[in-house]
């Protein structure tokens, strides 16, 4: 990989609730350790009502593939006249993934929303397209072992859409605290069945 | 295009031309993209009375073939087909025409068995390619609309010629049971009951009567034998006849001819 992976720094983690579901990132846009260019990079993507897309790595394969993401959802939503499901966008990506096997985009996303009967569905690849699901929560990243660490003690399962927000902030803020390449502020959406709650974080510029 | 080239070049050395001739020749390779031959424009040109002749005579083809039809029932749908051989020698076994395109769809067709082939093959590979891109079976719509894409493709496309089938494709999808038919222009249409193929028009009309909305999918098997039996000149019996069906449990399956003789007997 040629430290691609950790060129630009970041940090995703998304996490199940009761009946809602959050993702967060930070949002810092780095080269390498010392030199941050901005502190408003997006890497959370809204693909439909109920879903969002996080993509971590490679800054210019994150816009690549959101901008890929966005070309697909379009197509599937006009020939379909359907909604495509957390899962399906899910497999989706996989294959989009691994159909770059041998040129593949330095990107790892994470997937998080409600499926039709309101119930969370998270899951996460590797940057050639292995899926994985969980129940609880998933994280990306160059903080993603820090924040395996926080997300371990600190989700429990059944939380409100506010108990998931404090959740999710905090561990994001306190992983990317102990990452040189993430951090810089944030950003969280929880997602619920009604609405789409979207909050930005303030973090440590140094 | 790569074959049209290397046929300029054999040609160039072969009649040692001038340039003019180079050119006429490097514009005829370049007309058409499949082949280098007179027919690399498509056969299907409009009429000057504005019909596509090719097409009226491959609906001809389909009119002449074996009955098919079929069925949109309250909870599934029935394919059903007449399987006449031409001689007492042929072993029926080995002849089916009612097969599946991915688990939950099938479909049945009147008209030319190789054609058919074609489109089963096609339309089995982007079921499949569906599911392994989104790990979900590929809706009813959107594998009709698949065929009959092909459909159409070889109505305007050059060195082929229309396919000499109309297809009767049925399934069951979030959308619940659906029956489709096309035909060989590419265009198609839900129904909730169809024939196509030899005596279509009679077929249709006895359809029309017998049909209602609430039908259960065992009483759609009884009026799709019943159907068949109008236009059969012999005995209808488990083995001249297919059946296929597809329930709430979103399975397509070909009825065995022990199946089909329990409901030929229930006919009775």
């Amino acid at each position: 990989m040629s430290g691609l992976m950790e060129y630009n720094g970041s940090a995703i983690v998304a996490m199940a609730g009761e009946n809602c579901v959050g993702i967060a990132s930070d949002t810092r846009h780095g080269i390498r350790q010392l030199q941050t260019v901005s502190c408003n990079r997006q890497k959370t993507f809204q693909v439909t009502d109920q879903c969002y897309v996080g993509l971590s790595g490679l800054a210019t394969d994150v816009q690549t593939v959101s901008q890929l993401l966005n070309f697909r959802m379009k197509l599937f939503t006009l020939r379909e006249e359907r909604k495509m499901q957390p899962r399906m966008i899910g497999n989706m990506i996989a294959s989009m993934l691994y159909e770059k096997r041998f040129g593949p985009y330095f990107t790892e996303p994470v997937v998080a929303g409600l499926d039709g009967e309101h119930k969370p569905y998270l899951c996460t690849f590797d940057f050639i397209g292995c899926l994985s699901t969980a129940e609880d929560f998933v994280v990306s990243g160059t903080t993603a072992e820090q924040l395996f660490g926080v997300c371990e003690s600190f989700w429990r399962p059944g939380m409100n859409k506010d108990e998931l927000f404090e959740t999710l902030s905090q561990c994001l803020l306190s992983a990317a605290d102990r990452d040189c390449l993430a951090g810089w502020g944030g950003v969280v959406h929880i997602i619920t069945p009604d609405e789409i709650i979207t909050k930005k974080l303030k973090g440590r510029m140094d | 295009m790569q074959t049209s080239l290397h046929f300029c070049c054999l040609s160039l050395k072969s009649t040692d031309c001038d340039q003019i001739q180079f050119l006429r020749l490097w514009q005829h390779c370049g007309r058409g993209s499949m082949t280098d031959s007179e027919y690399s424009f498509s056969l299907t040109t409009f009429a000057p009375s504005g019909k596509l002749l090719q097409i009226e005579y491959a609906l001809n083809r389909v009119a002449e073939g074996r009955p098919a039809l079929g069925i949109k029932a309250k909870n599934g749908v029935v394919l059903a087909t007449e399987k006449k051989v031409t001689s007492p020698l042929v072993d029926e076994k080995t002849l089916s025409k009612v097969e599946n395109l991915s688990e939950s769809v099938g479909m049945v067709y009147a008209g030319m068995p190789a054609d058919y082939r074609v489109l089963l093959r096609r339309g089995r590979k982007v079921a499949q390619q569906y599911y392994t891109t989104y790990r979900e079976l590929i809706p009813v719509s959107q594998i009709v609309r698949e065929e009959a894409a092909i459909m159409q493709e070889f109505t305007q496309s050059g060195g082929v010629r229309p396919f000499g089938v109309s297809l009767m494709i049925a399934g069951f999808d979030d959308s619940g049971p659906q029956l489709f038919q096309v035909d060989p222009s590419g265009t198609y249409f839900g129904w909730k009951a169809s024939a196509i193929g030899k005596n279509h028009v009679n077929a249709k009309s006895f359809l029309e009567k017998r049909y209602s909305e609430d039908i259960e999918l065992e009483d759609a098997i009884h009026t799709a034998i019943l159907t068949l039996k109008e236009g059969f000149e012999e005995a209808i019996t488990a083995d001249n006849i297919e059946i296929g069906i597809v329930g709430a449990d979103r399975k397509f399956r070909v009825l065995t001819p022990a199946e089909v003789q329990d409901y030929l007997g229930e006919v009775e």
